[in-house]
């Protein structure tokens, strides 16, 4: 494991950082939000990142995927993370998409994967329920019926839940807590199955979803009945690492636009970055960012070679991104006095992502909680 | 099998017979420390073969060029050599600031006679060097040093006086920062002095420590005669080679920060010890979390010293995030040892004697002494402004 970037890999961030500073200036977001538009993503932009590869860049090569490491799709969610890019990327890729590449069916695979790979269709995962996340409590309740289930339950969270063509849905089959858990692969169409948009502060795409006896054929399984969360585990471990990634992203542009205001803007006939009281706490946050970098840098690659530690790191680098991105952007919105409240300029967008992705797949006491437990204590 | 692979064949063979089995064991306490220097005891036979084998390869400065005492040795072949060492759990041959700050300094700017006359002695462990930069008016401000060296003939005369100089009253020698001019721009009148502390008119006076060690002393000059060819690089020009002393401190103090934390006991199961177990995990839920933050924290650090040597090692030199490492190092090794003392409670509280086991004395003294690392090698606040300053670029 190597923290130096080779060839390829500069070549997709760079890639990656082209595309998404030509094609995605935050005032897309913007724009997207204030005209309400009912995708909540840009079309264009999406096709772009297929046609680059973004799209299935995890994905095997055998169903249409890049066949590359988590590493890399890394760099690119961290600078889709610069511009707080609205894609489908995350969830597709790695929530709803990494279910069926981990566990699905030879067909399932066959069906989806290719499609995800060409930004054809979107996959996302229904698996949080209460007011936190949680990952075994799960209400929701799958009982089978004839040739197939019968799935009943609400659904919260649900990255791009609104444009899937299909939702990965996580439902109890038995009682227990990990235990008794399955996957159930749901088409947008499905019978019973209402999704419903959610505004969230930061124009992220979430949904609510309520299943109500929606019927599920024996072969929609994911995986095997009851041992969902064994897969649910890996897939969120991924989720989380490049989640983390893509935080690391936002924390840093907030970072530098804030670094850059410090010494352009004048009170007292000098840059406010000469006062030493915003100039250690600056400092302060530029540490705080390099060891999220780290972290998140070291659990991107456990997770590519498969090693022992991927949840442990996983859990370290959700835990610290979580703190610092929200820690940066309430002092980057305090470090621009009055014009940091208001909605003209972009500093409010990141504190409002880094909220939401503080508490997507776990905030910092959980994942802690997590790390030590896996730390045994 | 290629040249480096052979070599390590070669450095683990030699270091299986070389290392005394005694020298493989964990270190206990400071009489385990072997600094060396003329009043220099070893506490054991052991001690003295070791430094000697390792001094005959050079392998007490690794990557010094022969000539000088050291091992020849490129980057590739002294972290082989690290790595072996390591393996084999061998104790350091010799733990010396000659070797560690001054040596870089005086392969960079020391005169070739300065050279061949100190560098095989520090290598040797023969002479023990203390630092003399700070003065009772001049700590983070350093550059305002006002101990004198006037020049009268072929020597300088030396008047004044530096604190807190570690070990001063075990040195043999002492490198220092004087004013040679008084009229420059205070960085600009310093220079950079070697000087023999048997010189008559040194005086040494040692200092108590909240941890109860003496680690360090008042050291007063008056009158001192130092030859001239003693000075290092050019007249007036000692803040420059100051400077890289200090970065050599820095990256060291981070790195002995780095090294004890993985001696001690992990504060998961000290904490399973005192407080005990309530399921699966501790029972007190806020230790624990402060545990898995300070983990966390220990482990983002230990991954950024590698990023960061990575980075050197594939030719695109230190990053910025080397300017985090002594700040964030110390930081967290003070909020270590901090939880630690909350860990073990009332036991945390003895200083000495009876009702208190070898390990609690031995947490509560690391304690006390961690309150220091994060004001000796320039403070934290000073490591802030430089962050500030020189990666961030902010206005001064
Ligand atoms: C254990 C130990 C060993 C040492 N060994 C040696 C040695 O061998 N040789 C040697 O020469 N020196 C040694 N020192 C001295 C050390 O380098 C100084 O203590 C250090 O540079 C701080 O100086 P000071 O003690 O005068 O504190 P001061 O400089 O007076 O600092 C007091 C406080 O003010 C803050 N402060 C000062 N300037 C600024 C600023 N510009 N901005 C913000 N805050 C500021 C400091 O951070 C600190 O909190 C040692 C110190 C210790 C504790």
């Amino acid at each position: 494991m190597s923290f130096v970037l080779t060839e390829d890999q500069e070549s997709i961030r760079r890639s990656a950082k082209k595309l998404v500073e030509e094609r995605a200036p935050i005032a897309q977001l913007r724009a997207l939000r204030d005209t309400n538009d009912p995708l909540g993503y840009s079309r264009d932009l999406w096709k772009q990142m297929a046609e680059l590869g973004f799209a299935g860049m995890t994905l095997p090569e055998t169903y249409g995927g890049a066949g590359l490491g988590l590493t890399e799709l890394g760099l690119v969610l961290e600078e889709c993370g610069r511009r707080l890019v609205a894609g489908p990327l995350f969830a597709s890729l790695l929530l709803g998409g990494g279910a069926i590449d981990l566990a699905g069916s030879e067909s399932q695979k066959e069906h989806w994967l290719p499609r995800i790979a060409r930004g054809e269709a979107i996959v996302a995962l229904a698996h949080e329920e209460g007011r936190r996340h949680s990952l075994y409590e799960v209400a929701a309740h799958a009982a089978p019926v004839g040739d197939g289930w019968a799935i009943s339950g609400e659904k919260t969270m649900v990255v791009d839940g609104h444009v899937a063509d299909a939702i990965v849905v996580v439902a109890r089959t038995s009682s227990g807590g990990r235990d008794g858990l399955t996957l159930f692969l749901v088409p947008r169409d499905a019978h019973g199955l209402d999704v419903q948009r959610r505004a969230t502060i930061d124009s992220r795409n979430i949904a609510f979803v309520r299943l109500g006896g929606v019927h599920a054929a024996s072969d929609s399984v994911v995986g095997i009945v009851g041992r969902g969360a064994d897969v649910l585990d890996r897939v969120l471990d991924r989720a989380t690492i490049g989640l983390s990634a893509e935080m690391l992203g936002g924390m840093q542009e907030a970072f530098e636009q804030t670094i850059a205001y410090l010494k352009v803007r004048n009170q007292f006939g000098v840059p406010i970055g000469s006062f030493q009281a915003l100039k250690h706490r600056a400092a302060q946050l530029f540490c705080e960012i390099e060891l999220v970098r780290s972290l998140v840098a070291a659990a991107l690659r456990a997770a590519d070679a498969g090693s022992d530690d991927v949840a442990l790191l996983a859990s370290a680098a959700k835990a610290r991104a979580s703190d610092v991105f929200v820690h940066v952007a309430n002092e980057a919105v305090q470090m621009h006095g009055g014009i940091g409240v208001t909605d003209e300029l972009d500093i409010g967008l990141f504190l409002k992502r880094a909220r939401v992705t503080e508490m997507m797949l776990g905030a910092a006491a959980h994942h802690r909680d997590r790390f030590a437990r896996l730390s045994g204590y | 099998m290629t040249e480096i692979m052979r070599f390590r064949e070669e450095v683990r063979e030699w270091l299986q017979a070389a290392c005394p089995v005694s020298m493989r064991a964990p270190m206990v306490d400071e009489r385990d420390d072997v600094w060396g220097g003329r009043r220099g005891a070893f506490a054991s036979p052991d001690q003295r073969v070791w430094l000697e084998r390792m001094a005959e390869r050079g392998w007490t400065a690794p990557t010094w060029p022969t000539q000088y005492g050291g091992g020849g040795l490129d980057a590739a072949r002294a972290a082989v050599l690290e790595e072996e060492l390591k393996r084999l759990g061998c104790r350091p041959a010799l733990k010396s600031l000659g070797v560690w700050m001054l040596g870089p300094a005086l392969l960079a700017f020391g005169s070739e006679e300065q050279k061949r006359e100190h560098l095989p002695k520090m290598a040797r462990g023969e002479i023990r060097w203390c630092q003399g930069y700070s003065e009772p008016g001049a700590g983070s401000d350093l550059a305002n040093v006002q101990t004198r060296a006037v020049l009268d003939g072929d020597e300088y005369v030396v008047d004044g006086q530096k604190v807190w100089t570690s070990h001063a009253h075990v040195a043999d020698w002492i490198f220092c920062l004087v004013r040679t001019d008084p009229s420059a721009k205070k960085h600009e009148g310093i220079s950079f002095l070697l000087i023999d502390m048997t010189s008559s008119g040194v005086r040494v006076k040692p200092i108590k420590l909240i941890s109860g060690a003496s680690p360090f002393c008042e050291t007063f000059f008056e009158g001192v005669r130092v030859p001239a060819k003693n000075l290092v690089g050019r007249p007036n020009g000692g803040w420059t080679v100051a400077k890289a002393v200090l970065e050599h401190e820095r990256a060291l103090i981070s790195r002995m920060r780095d090294a004890r934390a993985s001696e001690d006991e992990p504060l998961g199961s000290m904490a399973a010890r005192y407080v005990g177990r309530e399921g699966s995990g501790i029972a007190d839920p806020v230790l624990r979390d402060r545990i898995a933050q300070a983990d966390i924290d220990a482990l983002a650090l230990k991954l950024t010293l590698r990023r960061s040597a990575e980075s050197v090692e594939a030719g695109r030199g230190p990053g910025p995030e080397t300017s985090t490492f002594k700040l964030c190092a110390t930081e967290l090794s003070k909020r270590r040892l901090e939880i630690a003392v909350a860990i073990k409670g009332f036991q945390a509280l003895g200083w000495s004697g009876d009702g208190y086991a070898a390990d609690e004395i031995a947490t509560t003294r690391a304690w006390l002494r961690s309150r220091a690392s994060s004001i000796e090698g320039g403070s934290s606040e000073i490591q802030l402004n430089i962050i500030a300053k020189r990666v961030l670029g902010l206005p001064d």
